[in-house]
């Protein structure tokens, strides 16, 4: 990878070079239509960097390793798309119990089960929201360029850096194998986890004094502590304290919550004036973009509000259209997920429409200006 | 001097969960009479585990310990070797999480050969969920999910490992406590995928519904039934039905995963 150099890259190389520069030095993975690529790519690379790279018996076992890989102090990834996203989310669970930080790549297929595995959606907007079992904060980015693949994966392993918590990079098969000309960065702020500066004796993994994100000791280093999918005591030890499992439960979503700001990324292009928004993320995002300029040219006060950041969901962002514009339209590849959340935030100050489509193929730019053109 | 456990033990999380009579606390104490005896630093050692009666274990012991998902141990387990290969690793876990749900985990730590020692805890049954059968429950014992008999064939999780490529595998039982101890040390220091098979009783799971329900009959029957790998090859068919072979059961002289892993791809010292 030359520096500064343009060069024609794809979606999902992009992603594996955007891991390598965020640090990471381990990938597990599982073979997975249309999420090769990246597992292909971090095998011959990886090695070049002092990482390794396994392809493990199954997508259960990749999620398990990078978890453990993790756990002994090397930034970790998965790729994977919706058969095996699904079966990561066992352990997937337990990265967000044990304040993990991880990323996971989903490349966004037709589904449900094998459904289209070449073909483009987005429809698991929800299940990277709600797809393990109980309460559970979760980031969620969506890149739509090719060169957002690569800053994206940075900003994912920051955030799971910095937060300790499971990231997922949710993209899909369009971005994937998109090939774009891209300068990559070379001046990207890389974060590393907190570690502990307390004696080994008096750690704990789950101590909240410095705030709601507690240091995380690597195993091997001397801070010998305990780590269980149970729920556990600032000790990191089982507990049937309910009331402490309330607690810990609560300020793990603080932990994202109190963070907004620094979490959710929104790109909000022509919106100043706009009396009528199209909300769209990845692949869609491109054709949205390409008709709100479209719409420009016929006089029609268009924006596009494209989140980097899907969950946390972009609430407040969303809220401060209220008093603006009259419409929002979503745009999603999927039979409606995202907008019964911006339904939700509109509290009927603006309308809200969807424009959505499962056949595989992308919402088109024409397809959206006809919205546009509504009324 | 008796041996002082309280060096390796964390002692305000005691007393344990297991049942009295249960084989287990005998297989702690072994474990941490082997470490010790290896020199192994608490620092340096991981234990792994998954889910279960079994899987409790690390709970009690100080080390740097993980207690995982169902089954999922092993899969952990390669990513922190993985991760910082000088950490010794020892993965624990009974005989439903390891040869049922934690299976294909299984064969693949031993095909790989990576440089894992494994201790299958078997009682022959799901005790922490209340007596169900398990892959390695007996024909014609009884279980609840098995009130009739076990209607199903078994596995014998030793020949599994061996099968699938593990390049050590032994075998004994919680009344053999000598020879846990001396093969625990065997496994842990051995090359490679490495398994220890632990026979052992759970008179409230498994006993009490087949006529061993104190935790002495189960040390009764394992007592009267282990037999050394070289007797039990010269055995009929016949007189080797109940018995099940103990020691060393395969050792063979393979490559270890990450050290080919690393020559292969020209990492130097990960």
């Amino acid at each position: 990878m030359s520096k500064n150099n343009k060069q024609l890259l794809q979606g999902n190389e992009a992603v594996a070079y955007g891991a390598l520069y965020a640090g990471c030095r381990f990938f597990a993975g599982y073979p997975i239509t249309p999420s090769t690529e990246i597992a292909e790519k971090l095998a011959a690379e990886l090695p070049k960097h002092g990482g390794r790279f396994i392809q493990m018996e199954d997508e259960i076992a990749s999620m398990a390793a990078i978890i453990g890989a993790s756990i002994a102090g090397a930034k970790s990834l998965t790729a994977t798309s919706g058969p095996g996203f699904s079966l990561k989310q066992e352990n997937l669970g337990f990265a967000c119990i044990t304040e993990t930080p991880c990323v996971i790549v989903n490349v966004q297929r037709g589904g449900p089960s094998t459904g289209l595995p070449t073909a483009a959606s987005q429809s698991d907007i929800m299940q990277t929201r709600w797809g393990t079992h109980g309460d559970h904060p979760i980031i969620v980015v969506t890149p739509s360029t090719v060169l957002e693949q690569f800053t994206e994966t940075v900003r994912a392993f920051n955030l799971a850096e910095k937060y300790r918590t499971p990231v997922v990079l949710l993209t899909d098969e369009i971005i994937g194998h998109t090939r774009e000309s891209v300068t990559l960065p070379t001046e990207l702020e890389v974060i590393d986890r907190t570690r502990p500066t307390v004696p080994p004796e008096q750690y704990k993994p789950f101590d909240t004094t410095q705030g709601d994100v507690p240091p995380m000791a690597d195993f091997g280093t001397g801070y010998r502590f305990h780590i269980t999918g149970l729920n556990h005591d600032i000790s990191g030890f089982p507990s049937n304290n309910g009331q402490m499992a309330e607690r810990e439960e609560i300020r793990m979503q603080r932990k994202l919550d109190n963070n907004y700001d620094d979490i959710v990324k929104v790109e909000e292009f022509m919106c100043d004036d706009a009396e009528v928004v199209v909300f769209a993320i990845g692949a869609t995002a491109r054709s949205a973009k390409d008709a709100v300029l479209a719409a420009r040219k016929k006089g029609i006060k268009a924006g596009l509000l494209k989140p980097l950041t899907i969950w946390p969901f972009p609430d407040k962002h969303i809220s401060n259209y209220k008093n603006k514009v009259k419409r929002m339209i979503v745009a999603e590849l999927n039979l409606g997920q995202m907008v019964h959340e911006v339904r939700r935030m509109a509290e009927g100050a603006f309308e809200v429409d969807g424009i959505f489509r499962v056949d595989g193929e992308p919402i088109t730019p024409s397809q959206i200006l006809t919205a546009l053109e509504e009324r | 001097m008796a041996f002082q456990y309280d060096k390796y033990l964390r002692n305000d999380k005691l007393p344990h969960i297991w049942c009295p009579g249960c084989g287990y606390g005998i297989i702690l104490k072994a474990l941490i009479r082997a470490i010790d005896a290896l020199g192994w630093s608490k620092d340096e050692t991981v234990i792994a585990s998954g889910i279960g009666c079994a899987s409790r274990l690390p709970g009690y012991v100080d080390f740097n310990t993980i207690h995982t998902t169902h089954g999922r141990s092993l899969a952990f387990a390669t990513g922190i070797k993985l991760a910082n290969s000088k950490l010794k690793v020892i993965v624990l876990g009974g005989d439903g999480d390891m040869s049922a749900i934690g299976g294909n985990h299984l064969i693949h730590a031993c095909r790989r050969n990576i440089d894992l020692s494994l201790l299958v805890l078997n009682n022959n049954i799901y005790g922490m969920t209340g007596g169900q059968f398990s892959p390695t429950t007996p024909t014609g014992c009884n279980a609840t999910t098995a009130p009739y008999g076990m209607t199903e064939n078994n596995f014998d999780i030793s020949n599994l490992a061996i099968g699938a490529g593990a390049s050590f595998v032994a075998r004994t039982s919680s009344f053999h406590v000598a020879q846990m101890e001396d093969l625990m040390k065997k496994t842990f220091q051995h090359k490679g995928f490495s398994m220890l098979e632990i026979i052992s009783g759970c008179p409230t799971g498994f006993g009490r519904r087949n006529k061993q329900p104190e935790g002495f009959d189960a040390l009764e029957w394992q007592k009267k039934n282990a037999t050394p790998l070289t007797r039990y090859n010269a055995m009929t068919g016949e007189e080797r039905a109940g018995r099940f072979s103990t020691g060393i059961l395969h050792e063979a002289d393979r490559p270890e995963y990450i050290e080919v892993y690393d020559r292969t791809v020209g990492l130097k010292d990960a």
